[in-house]
């Protein structure tokens, strides 16, 4: 057994009404990978948040003993000093900067004041050279893709000294490339004698660098596997944050009758609004029946938002040219309301950022899209308003005392059901649903499966983007593989496999 | 409902009943007069009309209006020089000021809603020329640089008393007219317990339906028997209430109302759920250039003269009302009742200072300081929430 480089002891920490952690115990020995995993509100981000110091000793209870001293962090300066240093799941880059400037960000190199920026570049080319980026460290954070902000990221926690390094979701908005690439560097840097902590909800990648897995469940430690001393898959993984078995990760569907086809998408292209000319949905051509769920599968920045946006009233891009036939006819959509009215549903991939008004109740934002249906002459007839609000959240078991909550209270799982709430009121045949299980946990996953399953049910056609394949090959009826604004090649769920469709991706990648 | 709670909901309110205290002892009690009272109102008239368009622009998403108190001046020099210069009926000269208000708030709000000039800068360029252009028109038609006197039809239809009736002697009309404002409240308090109890929703207890109908009609009485004791209603009151009511039941009760707020809680996901984010924001500038016109009226009638100083920072009272009544800066929260206790309290404290006979300077200083202690009161209640 190696040396335990941190130990966190009993920790308890509350918030008003509830108690995040109670009694966490975390055991990290040097040189290792430690994933934490557990469900959405489990508790893991707090966790790291004491241990970095964000919240400051003194607002919970318990002890951090970090290389064999009790620690007192009081602020997140106080953590970095010893080495501990934290990357959020959120980049907190600044876009108009430079790679260099983004690295010394609160922490400047020079005397004083004055900064010294030869110092400042050299010492950034250095780090950035050490995550594997052949940039200069003048580049401008905004001209580089997200995979390579997520390394200057990493690179900017080296250039601190960090010695526990804590990755809160650091794949969550890469693809599976560059996801793969930032693993692989992990496992590099634990050659090095770093030791980390990941926390992630994706179990392939858990599987794939973590030494020790310990689970959060309500707040509490539950277990802490050795991946060299058992056999651990996500199997096993899974029944360790969820309580139980889960047999089944997609739920079955009972034999739906697949109609006629419902939206026809015909040679579509879509140019960046930005950069014209740039084609970024390049003579697309595809189509969903009645009661059939159709995947698209694409890594980030595919176009496939792009693809979906612009289908939905041309709410993205320019330029946009092609046909598109709603149950047999030919139409033209203008805007989000035209194409609500056509009966189309674009339920977005970030609902923080385009989906839910977080300042209003899960009642406003389930009627926003049909408020036509709640009122009357326009006056809004409150009674019918909140009725429909508390039917949908029974009907999708959202998890909360009251309608008027709101929607920013909720835990994602939670917001991603009020989002689908809204378009199921606006009563659609047609949902695009754009990541739909996105940063949200194992159970509220299937749960969110099972409401699919009823929408095709009840005679709706599903059109489901994800960058998940598992989650592409068990849900779908028909698959459409897309790559660099192209379809590349279309398959009934039951001959696809990971492998074939990862193969399609690089075989069209070499074409160019 | 805790005590805590109910404190914590109303603390504006209360703030203002405390400080309408304070400033009647420190007045020995001349806050309290009836002709003060009738003060309170026609002197803030504009406030609250201006305010209620404001908030509606916020709303949106902490937008404002710079341009409101200059068009006013703008819109005074148009209107003297028709009534009075060129004797036109005031009916027409009301109507072209209409027309003004429309053109401009159209403009506005196209510049706004579909060319994305930001709001500040768009109605900058209105602050700054509107005054100069409305005090060139005036020095140009009178030697004074001030058009008065307007027409006696005008005056009475945005100033005076309605039913007037002389000082100190009870004013029957305004007495009836409390009595039914009175029992209209009442009812609606209890028929809407009454109608969520029956349909099983949240309601609040007896006992609270109870305390809030008695201080409510304890409010109105109040006033309707000071009023009264003045002369009568101000005419400017009845266009105060009507359009504080319109208003209110826009963002309470309609469709309209509620796009106004979701836009400024997220105008992305607006938009994506089929709002007309464009629409409304247009919207929400030509209602407030419509709103701007009948203040002018008002404040006109008020002057009795159109003059290049009137309207002199009424955009700034109207935010600061608006803020101080808890009106979102970012948008997409704040009440039209929030706004009225808002601006009610800045009034009180304009009134009870100059009553007290403080220098006008350090009357500003003094709102100055409220106006940043109702942001910073509000951000750590809020804070406290969560």
């Amino acid at each position: 057994m190696g040396n335990i480089i941190l130990e966190m002891k009993n920790i308890i920490k509350e918030f008003p009404n509830v108690r995040a952690l109670d009694n966490v115990n975390l055991k990290v020995e040097e040189g290792e990978i430690h994933a934490l995993v557990g469900e959405n509100g489990a508790g893991k981000s707090t966790l790291m948040n004491v241990l970095s110091g964000v919240y400051p000793y003194g607002t919970y209870e318990g002890d951090i003993i970090y290389n064999g001293e009790v620690c007192q962090f009081h602020k997140i300066k106080d953590s970095e000093e010893k080495g501990i240093v934290i990357i959020h799941q959120e980049l907190a880059l600044v876009p108009q900067m430079s790679i260099g400037e983004n690295m010394f960000l609160g922490n400047e190199k020079g005397k004083k004041n004055a900064i010294d920026w030869n110092e400042t570049y050299k010492d950034a080319d250095k780090y950035i050279k050490m995550v594997g980026l052949t940039e200069s460290s003048h580049v401008l954070i905004k001209d580089i893709g997200t995979g390579k902000q997520q390394l200057v990221e990493i690179a900017k926690a080296l250039a601190k000294h960090a010695k526990l390094l804590i990755l809160d979701e650091p794949t969550s908005s890469l693809n599976e490339t560059d996801s793969r690439a930032l693993l692989d560097l992990m496992l590099e840097f634990k050659k090095q004698g770093m030791t980390m902590i990941i926390i992630t909800h994706k179990l392939n990648e858990v599987v794939y660098v973590a030494d020790k897995i310990t689970v959060i469940r309500d707040g509490t430690t539950v277990e802490t596997m050795d991946c060299k001393k058992d056999d651990i898959d996500e199997a096993r993984i899974i029944k360790g944050m969820v309580g139980r078995e889960l047999t089944d990760r997609f739920p079955k569907r009972h034999d739906v009758a697949i109609g006629d086809v419902n939206l026809e998408v015909q040679n579509w292209s879509v140019e960046h609004p930005i950069y014209e000319g740039r084609k970024v949905v390049d003579n697309v051509n595809f189509n969903v029946k009645k009661g059939e769920v159709v995947g698209i599968y694409g890594l980030m920045g595919a176009g496939r938002t792009e693809l979906s946006m612009s289908i939905f009233g041309q709410s993205y891009g320019s330029n946009i040219t092609g046909k598109l036939i709603v149950k047999g006819q030919e139409i033209t959509l203008k805007s989000p309301r035209q194409a609500i009215d056509a009966g189309i549903a674009y339920v977005t991939e970030s609902r923080k950022v385009n989906g839910l008004v977080l300042t209003n109740s899960i009642k406003i934002n389930t009627s926003l899209a049909n408020m036509k249906d709640v009122s009357e002459k326009s006056i809004i007839d409150a009674d019918k308003e909140y009725a429909v609000a508390v039917e949908y959240k029974e009907k999708l078991k959202t998890k909360t005392p009251t309608v008027e909550q709101n929607v920013g209270n909720l835990s994602g799982g939670n917001q991603q059901k009020v989002l689908l709430s809204k378009w199921m009121f606006a009563n659609p045949d047609i949902l695009i649903l754009d990541e739909p299980t996105r940063g949200i946990d194992v159970g509220a996953k299937y749960e969110i499966y099972c409401i699919i399953n009823q929408l095709v049910a009840d005679g709706k056609s599903v059109v489901m983007i994800s960058s998940e394949l598992p989650e592409v090959i068990g849900m779908s009826d028909r698959i459409y593989v897309m790559n660099e604004g192209k379809f590349i090649t279309e398959m009934p769920a039951s001959e696809a496999t990971q492998e074939n469709i990862m193969a399609a991706i690089i075989q069209s990648g070499k074409g160019e | 409902m805790k005590i805590s709670e109910v404190l914590k909901k109303n603390a504006m309110l209360i703030v203002l009943v405390l400080v309408y205290i304070f400033f009647t002892i420190m007045t020995k009690g001349a806050m309290f007069q009836p002709l003060n009272f009738n003060a309170l109102i026609t002197q803030n008239a504009y406030v609250y009309i201006l305010a209620t368009g404001m908030l509606m622009c916020m709303l949106t998403g902490g937008n404002i209006d710079l341009s409101c108190g200059s068009f006013v001046c703008l819109l005074g020099a148009v209107g003297g020089i028709l009534m009075v210069n060129l004797k036109v009926s005031p009916i027409i000269a009301i109507l072209v000021m209409l027309l003004c208000g429309i053109v401009y708030g159209s403009l506005l709000g196209f510049l706004i809603a579909y060319v994305n000039v930001p709001p500040w800068i768009a109605t900058l360029a209105g602050y700054l020329s509107f005054r100069g252009w409305g005090t060139a028109l005036l020095s140009a038609n009178s030697s004074t640089g001030s058009i008065a006197p307007f027409p006696e039809e005008f005056l009475k239809l945005f100033s005076g008393k309605i039913f007037s009736s002389p000082m100190n002697k009870m004013n029957a009309v305004c007495i009836i007219v409390g009595v039914v404002a009175s029992v209209l409240v009442v009812v609606l308090n209890f028929s809407s317990r009454a109608n969520k109890i029956k349909k099983g929703y949240e309601a609040d207890s007896l006992l609270q339906v109870i305390v809030k109908s008695v201080l409510a009609v304890a409010a109105i009485m109040l006033f309707a028997y000071k009023l009264s004791l003045a002369g009568g209603i101000p005419t400017a009151l009845v266009w105060v209430v009507v359009i504080v009511l319109i208003y209110h039941f826009i963002t309470s009760k309609t469709v309209l109302g509620r796009y106004f707020y979701v836009i400024g809680g997220n105008k992305e996901a607006a938009r994506l759920s089929g709002v007309d984010t464009r629409k409304i924001m247009f919207l929400a500038y030509l209602n407030m250039e419509i709103l701007t016109v009948i203040t002018s009226y008002i404040a006109i009638s008020r002057f009795q003269a159109a003059n290049s100083t009137a309207g002199t920072n009424y955009e700034m009272d109207a935010i600061a009302g608006c803020v101080v009544g808890g009106v979102s800066a970012y948008g997409g929260s704040g009440t039209v009742f929030g706004m009225i206790i808002g601006a009610t309290l800045i009034g009180v404290i304009n009134l009870g200072m100059s009553l007290m006979g403080i220098d006008a300077n350090w009357q500003k200083v003094v709102k100055g300081v409220v106006l940043l202690a109702a942001v910073v009161f509000d951000i750590f209640a809020n804070k406290k929430k969560k």
